[in-house]
């Protein structure tokens, strides 16, 4: 399935979910804002949150300090 | 007193938009505290800010806070400081942890918000909560270390949603210091003074 990721086209096999996705990438869970087709997700709707082809997602990781 | 760069731009103070603003500050730290002033200086003058820590003596080497100010909370020395800039700010202080359970609560009166928290599940959890309930959004990631400042930038997220910093060193892996943290503290600032003053965030 080709998925747009911050702007960039990815082929992603084996996502069908939002959860998939961060799972697949190893992203740091706790660390990051994800946008589906521009919508904010919260963490607990991230498993039900279909994927499908042509999604936009923008993942907003952050590193400590402020 | 009126503020210098009003006057300056020739608006009438009672509808500048500098005037009608209210900004919310979560987290006092390096950040914070090095925006706030920016943000008064340009002439806000409502602010919240946000904080539930005291100002230690490690904190010096980059917060806006003074040696005769360890031990103080830091939202109360931070309020103390921008008044010394501008006697006539209204500022809220609230001396609170920011949570998922409170932090719509605690910013639904602001139109803009500054992320300025330290760890990044506090960072994470307050974009994701507010960013669809305010104006405008500034946030930051990677402001730790020396050198290569440039690599602070600013990264458009979405409208009403700003990120700076070099998005990769974290104060997991190397401590902060002044100058970077300044920068970014800087940049935030500038960001809501162009949105505001601009209609615009381009």
């Amino acid at each position: 399935m080709i998925l747009r990721i911050n702007g960039e086209e990815e082929d992603i096999a084996g996502c069908d979910n939002l959860l998939e996705l961060i799972n697949t990438k190893r992203l740091k869970r706790e660390a990051i804002v994800v946008e589906h087709n521009r919508r904010i997700v919260l963490k607990e709707r991230w498993r039900e949150t279909v994927l499908s082809e042509k999604d936009n997602i923008e993942i907003v990781s952050f590193v400590g300090g402020g | 007193m009126i503020s210098g760069n009003v006057k300056k731009r020739g608006l009438k103070n009672h509808s500048d938009p500098l005037f009608l603003v209210k900004i919310g500050i979560a987290g006092c730290g390096g950040l914070g505290s090095n925006c706030a002033f920016n943000l008064v200086r340009s002439g806000f003058i409502k602010l919240k800010i946000v904080d539930f820590d005291i100002v230690e003596a490690s904190n010096l080497n980059r917060q806006f806070y003074f040696s005769d100010q360890v031990n103080m909370p830091k939202v109360d020395a931070l309020e103390a400081n921008l008044k010394r800039i501008n006697p006539d700010i209204k500022i809220d202080a609230i001396r609170e942890r920011l949570n998922r359970a409170n932090v719509k609560k605690i910013f639904a009166d602001c139109d803009i918000v500054v992320e300025a928290l330290d760890e990044v599940e506090c960072k994470s959890m307050i974009v994701s909560s507010l960013v669809n309930k305010v104006k405008f959004m500034v946030a930051a990631s990677g402001i730790a270390g020396f050198g290569n400042s440039d690599q602070i930038k600013i990264k458009r997220i979405k409208k009403n949603l700003a990120l700076v910093g070099d998005l990769k060193t974290g104060t997991e892996k190397v401590p902060p210091f002044s100058p970077k943290v300044n920068i970014a503290a800087a940049k935030q600032a500038d960001l809501i003074l162009e949105y505001v003053l601009k209609g615009t965030t381009e």
